[in-house]
């Protein structure tokens, strides 16, 4: 017969073992993550890939008969040109109406504000997506009088919108976490709010606030069926911000479904996978040690 | 007593106009969202009803309703709840009740931040190389339903965490100083006074899983199937199933004459699903927070 | 006994949720287990007439539940090598490394089915004057060093289309519609130029080409709309131009048409025979044509 006593030992040590494993499981996951979608692209990576062509020819013809070529740099310029874009929006609007939410005003406007910005982050990036492509596309033609609304300009502003609410959510964070005493003491110089803004809580709040853009920043770049539907998906380096573009999520999500498994260019898209996981794990890297290293700081003080 | 210098007034309009300004970029951020969706609701109005939920697609997905999908995306979103909800309650009581600061927990907590950044795609080639091809589950529910519970993991970990951490030492050092074990404290006196803080996250997951297009594309979302209407066991777990997302996708690029409605009323019912989630997760953070007892 | 149950409890907790959710996922796969389902992928030019018909079978056999996801040609050749798809459909034929390939990976050789065809239209705005135009030109437009950029180098000027540009409109890299277009008006070897865009289904092809007065694009026949011009085809300089029609196909005289395939895994047996038989009947023919396709000619 097993005691009431090891049963709870028992019942203790399963329990937290189990609480252990689910702990890391996110670690478990990251690695996960990466070790499947290497493990897909390793043959072409390892046999066939050079790193010159990928990343400085602007040549995609994945499907080509006489002559397969894997140039990335038109789509990397795509993906750039939007994200450029999007921050060029998402930052001052961003990181105005954090300062906004934050500094100036209370109460009940403060909450609808911050729910109706919830309520924006929320939005489907299909949905998003959906927006550029029949609501957008028209109205960029109309205003700038160019043949095809489905342009760089188009993904960028519907991403500027779906990376503002993660700029505005933690940069207001971020300027709450600036202590009380910093705002007393401004006041009782005499200065104005925007004084106490600009000349106190942003130096102070700064390295919350470039956390803040940086999110934005990996948003943005992960960002799939938005850009899918709403650039027009050419695989060109843009010349102005009204050209067509390609980037290197809409350029997976287009074309995994029709590369034969193993292929080599099904392979290239998991490397191209690779790459992004990369780019979008340094930004988050980098907003996480900057967040940490105020913390850091906080505690010294 | 106060004299108005002139630098007084300048600062004043230096303020007025900051002030002006910050509230001018929050306003132009609120209304493309109170537009959009006036707009979408105002153009999907012809078709929207109880018949358009309940039916299936007809006339080559012309016309009818969605019912296919939407019990899809219920399939969904409910079992990626089913398997990301207990481990990611267990990752968090971990994180909060286990775990000493040391280099494990960092790296748990860079790992969760990381798992939050994945871009979305890049959770849809994971799902597709681990569960499609190397678990063998194939293409089906079952396989998109683990890739969105792996990509929306972090919501649940976060807020349930958060919640966890907002009872107070006290009440567990009362519960370890009557003899309990930190498991039986935990399950005793943490967990349910968290419960509403887990809900909350466990709405969120609903409300990110459901709008996902990308991560269920390759791994279990099909064009087209044809169901029974009102039979809600209509798909098994290994079958591939219709999603409300990805049937927006696809009627609005590969479809055909599709009247202009069809497109706008899935796009509706999407977006007032994910909205109506978020606005309960929302209600019932003002309800928690307003009887806190302690 | 207490603490049994408090343990009891305890696993509840943690799995009280997801056995529930499986409890009731696990009856669904019962009821759903009587039925057998087929699997349909493939050519997205393919797939609005395949979901008609997997709806129109579903009123006349509920026997079988068909599901049906496009991606393109590749896709369905590939499910088909990686055995995960009963039918594959495709709008060019199976290449032999591709029929290799399923053999070696399957046992079995995949059958070719040819279910109806389907003309390949060049789309421009409606408003456009142009009324035709031959392979020649449209290998000028589209291929890699092509010199043909503006409309102007055809002899026409466009209403609203002040830059004089040709905006191309393609579509992603392995649908088979891009490749079969490639082969009809590029030849083999030849590729395509970049900077196309490049859209994901054959109907936002037609959809940008209603909205925008600059663009040429091509799809299938079966979706046209009122709001886009259909070009005649000429296959050189000075030949007859044919316009895309049911009796052009037939006749071979339209230059850009092919025939539509499904693939099965060796002889198909039990309800995926069945449904095969039914799409090639009258019934099935029917549905072809209504979907704007080209039905087969009547023995």
């Amino acid at each position: 017969m097993i005691t009431r006593k090891q049963w709870t030992t028992v019942s203790e040590f399963l329990i937290e073992t189990v609480i252990r494993i689910c702990g890391i499981s996110a670690i478990i996951f990251v690695l996960g993550i990466f070790f499947f979608v290497f493990r897909e692209g390793a043959g072409f990576l390892f046999s066939k890939w050079e790193p010159i062509k990928f990343f400085f020819s602007t040549e995609w013809y994945p499907t080509s008969v006489s002559n397969k070529r894997y140039g990335i740099l038109a789509i990397i310029a795509g993906t750039a040109s939007v994200t450029v874009i999007a921050m060029t929006i998402a930052v001052p609007f961003g990181l105005g109406a954090a300062i906004f939410i934050s500094e100036f005003c209370t109460g009940k406007l403060k909450e609808i504000l911050k729910i109706l910005i919830e309520f924006l982050a929320a939005i489907p990036s299909v949905v998003w997506g959906f927006i550029g492509l029949m609501v957008m596309n028209p109205l960029i033609i109309d205003i700038f009088n160019v043949p095809i609304g489905l342009t760089a300009l188009n993904g960028g502003i519907i991403l500027s919108l779906m990376a503002i609410p993660i700029i505005v959510s933690i940069g207001e964070d971020s300027l709450k976490a600036v202590p009380d005493s910093y705002r007393e003491a401004a006041i009782a110089l005499g200065i104005t709010k925007w004084q106490m803004v600009y000349r106190v809580l942003m130096p102070a709040a700064k390295n919350g606030l470039l956390a803040a853009v940086l999110l934005g920043v990996g948003r943005a770049v992960g960002e799939t069926m938005a850009v899918l539907l709403a650039t027009g998906h050419a695989v060109q380096i843009p010349g102005s911000p009204l050209d067509s573009v390609r980037t290197l999520t809409a350029t997976i999500a287009a074309e995994l479904g029709e590369a034969p498994v193993g292929s080599d260019h099904y392979q290239v898209l998991f490397v191209i996978g690779i790459f992004l996981f990369t780019i979008t794990f340094v930004i988050n890297l980098t907003a996480y040690l900057i967040v940490k290293g105020i913390r850091v700081q906080k505690g010294e003080s | 007593m106060f004299q108005e210098t002139p630098y007084i007034r300048h600062k004043l309009r230096v303020e007025k106009s900051a002030k002006t300004v910050f509230l001018l970029m929050t306003v132009l951020i609120i209304i493309p969202l109170i537009m959009i969706v006036t707009y979408m609701v105002y153009k999907a109005s012809p078709v929207l009803s109880m018949d358009f939920l309940l039916t299936k697609p007809t006339n080559g997905m012309r016309q009818g309703g969605i019912w296919p999908a939407l019990l899809g995306t219920l399939y969904l979103v409910l079992m990626s709840l089913c398997i990301a909800a207990p481990v990611g309650v267990m990752a968090a009581i971990y994180l909060n009740e286990y775990a000493k600061d040391n280099w494990l927990t960092r790296t748990v907590n860079l790992a969760v931040i990381n798992l939050a950044g994945v871009p979305s795609i890049v959770h849809a080639l994971f799902g597709l190389g681990a569960f499609v091809i190397f678990a063998g589950i194939g293409r089906s529910i079952l396989a998109a339903a683990l890739t969105l519970a792996v990509m929306t993991l972090p919501v649940i970990i976060t807020s349930t965490k958060e919640s966890l951490s907002a009872v107070p030492m006290s009440f567990r050092e009362a519960c370890w100083n009557v003899g309990a074990t930190k498991w039986q404290t935990i399950r005793g006196i943490v967990l349910p006074n968290s419960v509403s803080g887990m809900l909350t996250g466990f709405i969120l997951e609903v409300s990110r899983a459901a709008g996902e297009t990308a991560p269920i594309m390759f791994t279990g979302a099909v064009f087209y199937k044809a169901i029974a209407e009102g039979d809600v066991f209509a798909y098994g777990l290994l079958d591939q199933c219709m999603a409300l997302s990805m049937h927006l996708f696809t009627i609005s690029t590969q479809v055909p004459n599709v009247p202009e409605a069809l497109p706008y009323g899935t796009a509706v019912v999407l977006l007032s699903t994910v909205l109506a989630v978020n606005a309960i997760s929302i209600g019932l953070r003002v309800y928690i927070r307003s009887r806190k007892k302690w | 006994m207490n603490k049994f149950q408090t343990l009891i409890t305890t696993t509840c907790l943690v799995a009280g949720l997801s056995t529930g959710c499986g409890r009731k996922a696990d009856s669904s796969a019962e009821a759903n287990g009587g039925k057998p389902v087929i699997q349909n992928s493939g050519s997205d030019t393919m797939v609005n007439l395949a979901q008609r018909w997997a709806e129109v079978y579903a009123t006349v056999d509920s026997g079988a539940s068909i599901e049906v996801s496009g991606g393109g040609s590749g896709t369905g050749i590939a499910a088909l090598i990686n055995g995960t798809t009963d039918i594959a459909n495709c709008s060019r034929a199976m290449k032999e490394e591709e029929i290799q390939k399923a053999k070696t990976n399957t046992g079995k050789d995949p059958k070719e089915y040819i279910m109806g065809y389907d003309a390949l239209a060049v789309y421009v705005h409606k408003d456009s004057p142009l009324e035709s135009i031959t392979i020649e030109q449209l290998a000028g437009i589209y291929g890699e060093g092509g010199t043909i950029t503006k409309w102007s180098q055809l002899g026409v000027e466009v209403p609203g289309c002040d830059s004089d540009e040709i905006i191309r409109v393609s579509r992603q890299s392995s649908s088979g519609t891009f490749a079969y277009f490639r082969e009809a008006v590029l030849g083999k070897k030849r590729d395509y130029k970049l900077g196309s865009r490049d859209m994901h289904g054959s109907k936002e092809v037609v959809e940008l080409i209603m909205h925008t007065p600059c663009a040429i694009g091509y799809s299938g026949m079966g979706y046209a709309t009122p709001d886009v011009k259909m070009l005649k085809v000429a296959k050189t300089e000075g030949a007859t131009a044919y316009e895309p029609s049911v009796q052009n196909t037939l006749d071979k005289t339209y230059p850009i048409a092919r025939p539509l395939y499904m693939y099965t895994l060796g002889e198909p047996e039990g309800p995926v025979k069945t449904f095969l038989d039914w799409c090639l009947a009258e019934a099935g023919q029917k549905i072809v044509s209504e979907t704007g396709y080209v039905a087969l000619p009547k023995e």
